[in-house]
């Protein structure tokens, strides 16, 4: 997950489809982001490196529409929807993500896991 | 001591007389190791005026206590006007020191400044009267500027009088082993100005009997300007030039490692002792010769060893270093405890203190209670049935210091301060509190820390000795790396001189709206 500047990124990527959830007048995913371009990346305890800057899962609220459709705590954002969010400021993935005409949202996360998992399958 | 026996149950005058008696053995032993000490090699000059004890005699084992710095024998004590210091001079005052008996360098000083002084300031007053005096009708008269002349002359030296007063008119609080370099040459100076002024006059006026009389006037006037700059090169030189700091000394105590920094400036070795003990007076805590022993239970356990037998060998002396060779090697092959019971030891002494300060402070604050002070307006009889009885501050503290009598006699005995504070000192200090309204803890505050050495002295007139060792003249100035040491019968203090480091300042100019800041962000938002 890390990036050398200038280089395109790659990662390992899983699709992940979230329903919201309808509560009182507000559409809710159950989780919350950290991070940003216009945050501090040294006080992200889920990145691997202290200087990435992307949106990070920092809390999934257990039995809401996110638990349910697979995200975990500590998934790095990298889309939503098509839109990039690996260079997004924060308040501009909060935006993506809570536009108030969409009932689902897909996301394209990645996370340790999974490129370890590539890599045993491929053995 | 001897009005302790009022209180007949109390030990104080017991352990006193103890004490006493064990010091004036002590005493004798002393006076002849001092004896030996003054033939040593070393440039140690100590002062004995004739007649005087070698040890004062009111000190009992802490003999630092009476600290006096009156002054008993005078060198160069100086009522002169001036004094200058200058390292050749050294030579010349050894000579002269080593050559005149000890009686004639006591009035030497004081008395050739004196006159000396007098001298000078009587001149002008001269070299305007005599003329008048001697061929009045001769002479020119002269108007204004004569007046004008007169005016400035009177008051000069009326500056000259009142600054030689405040200067130098001081009672001297030291006596130095050697001359004041500074102080002689001054006087030399004086001396020399002095005595050309008055070969100039005699030559050139008393002689051919000079008419011009504002030209007498005007000499006059330019010697009382002389005096004047030469006072100013006193000042400078005795009173100013040290001011500075140049220097720091680094003072230790031997007996117990009490150490202190000071800064100070261009001095000379004798000038800086004397510094350096006005600050011992003030700053060190007393020296108190009880508190330096490790208790003798931990030392007396390292005595025991190994014995070693010889079972009849012929060849004695390769047995003998084989047997001392092999003590040595199980002494330090044994397993050595002793710091161990030494850190038990501190601990329970620690502990011991504590209880007794805490007992202490009980008592002093329930004493504290048992009086008040008498208001003005109140009556004096409460009631017919009470009658209060009005004490002064010393029966008041007489009837207070029973109850805490026997809390603090225990404290001074753990804390090994019975010898500073008698019974009667104490109700003196309890007297005193009262009087300016003290809380109990700060009666307090005088036994429960050792205090300066200033504190405990007695009031008498006889000086402190101490002796000054160095390895370089005495009147040569302050260097780097010099140590001199003070001596005094039972302990000594040693000063290392260390100079001030250069200082290379810089500058940086900070413009005030250049500081600016930037929150750290770190948000959470859930979606």
């Amino acid at each position: 997950m890390s990036f050398i500047p200038g280089q395109p990124v790659t990662a390992v990527v899983q699709r992940i489809e979230i329903r919201k959830l309808r509560q009182g007048e507000h559409l809710i995913l159950g989780f919350s982001i950290g991070g940003g371009i216009d945050q501090d990346p040294g006080q992200n305890p889920f990145s691997e490196d202290k200087s990435d800057k992307g949106i990070y899962v920092t809390r999934v609220t257990p039995e809401g529409p996110a638990e349910v459709a697979g995200l975990m705590m500590g998934d790095k954002v990298m889309q939503v929807n098509g839109w990039d969010m690996t260079m997004v400021t924060h308040d501009q993935a909060r935006k993506r993500l809570t536009k108030k005409n969409e009932d689902v949202v897909r996301l394209l996360v990645t996370r340790k896991s999974l490129e370890q998992a590539v890599k045993h399958s491929m053995m | 001591m001897d009005n302790e026996s009022q209180y007949s149950g109390y030990s104080y005058k017991s352990s006193h007389s103890r004490n006493s008696r064990k010091h004036r053995d002590r005493r004798d032993r002393h006076r002849s190791k001092s004896r030996d000490g003054s033939s040593r090699g070393d440039k140690s000059v100590t002062i004995h005026a004739p007649g005087e004890p070698l040890l004062d005699t009111e000190s009992t084992r802490g003999d630092d206590r009476d600290d006096n710095w009156g002054e008993t024998t005078t060198v160069q004590t100086g009522t002169s006007e001036h004094s200058v210091s200058n390292e050749d001079l050294t030579r010349v005052s050894k000579e002269l020191e080593e050559s005149s008996p000890l009686e004639c360098r006591r009035f030497l000083g004081p008395g050739l400044g004196a006159v000396l002084g007098l001298f000078a300031l009587v001149t002008p007053l001269a070299f305007l009267a005599l003329p008048q005096l001697l061929w009045r009708e001769a002479l020119e008269p002269c108007g204004t500027p004569c007046e004008g002349l007169y005016v400035s002359l009177a008051f000069k030296l009326l500056v000259l009088l009142i600054s030689t007063w405040a200067l130098f008119l001081r009672p001297p609080r030291a006596t130095l082993p050697r001359f004041y370099v500074f102080r002689c040459l001054l006087l030399a100076l004086v001396f020399l100005f002095v005595a050309s002024y008055w070969l100039f006059y005699g030559v050139r006026v008393l002689e051919p009997r000079e008419r011009d009389y504002r030209g007498i006037v005007g000499y006059a006037a330019s010697l009382v300007d002389a005096l004047l700059f030469i006072q100013y090169l006193a000042l400078v030189l005795l009173e100013v030039r040290h001011l500075q700091p140049a220097f720091c000394l680094k003072v230790v105590r031997t007996t117990d490692g009490e150490s202190r920094f000071y800064n100070v400036g261009h001095l000379s070795i004798q000038r800086a002792a004397v510094w350096v003990l006005d600050r011992y007076y003030s700053d060190f805590p007393v020296y108190n010769p009880a508190l330096l022993n490790l208790p003798k239970s931990i030392l007396s356990k390292k005595s025991s060893g190994f014995k070693v037998y010889t079972l009849g060998e012929e060849n004695n002396t390769n047995n003998s270093t084989g047997q001392s060779r092999a003590m040595i090697a199980a002494a330090a092959r044994r397993r050595d405890n002793s710091h161990n019971e030494y850190y038990y030891e501190e601990a329970e002494m620690d502990r011991r203190v504590r209880k007794r300060k805490a007992r202490l402070v009980v008592a002093v604050e329930e004493a504290f209670t048992h009086i008040k002070r008498l208001q003005d307006d109140e009556p004096a009889a409460s009631s017919p049935k009470h009658p209060r009885e009005v004490m002064d501050p010393r029966e008041a503290a007489q009837a207070i210091f029973a109850p805490m009598a026997r809390a603090m006699q225990k404290y001074l005995r753990t804390t090994r301060q019975q010898p500073y504070h008698s019974m009667e000192s104490i109700i003196n200090h309890l007297q005193f509190c009262i009087t300016h309204n003290m809380t109990p803890k700060a009666f307090l505050e005088r036994y429960l820390s050792p205090g300066p050495t200033l504190q405990y002295q007695r009031e008498n007139g006889m000086g402190r000795q101490w002796t000054l060792v160095s390895e370089e003249p005495v009147t040569s100035a302050l260097s780097q790396g010099l140590v001199f040491s003070l001596r005094r019968l039972d302990f000594s203090l040693v000063v290392t001189v260390t100079p001030l480091p250069f200082l290379h300042l810089g500058e940086e100019f900070i413009d005030p709206k250049s500081h600016k800041f930037v929150m750290r962000l770190q948000s959470e938002t859930s979606v």
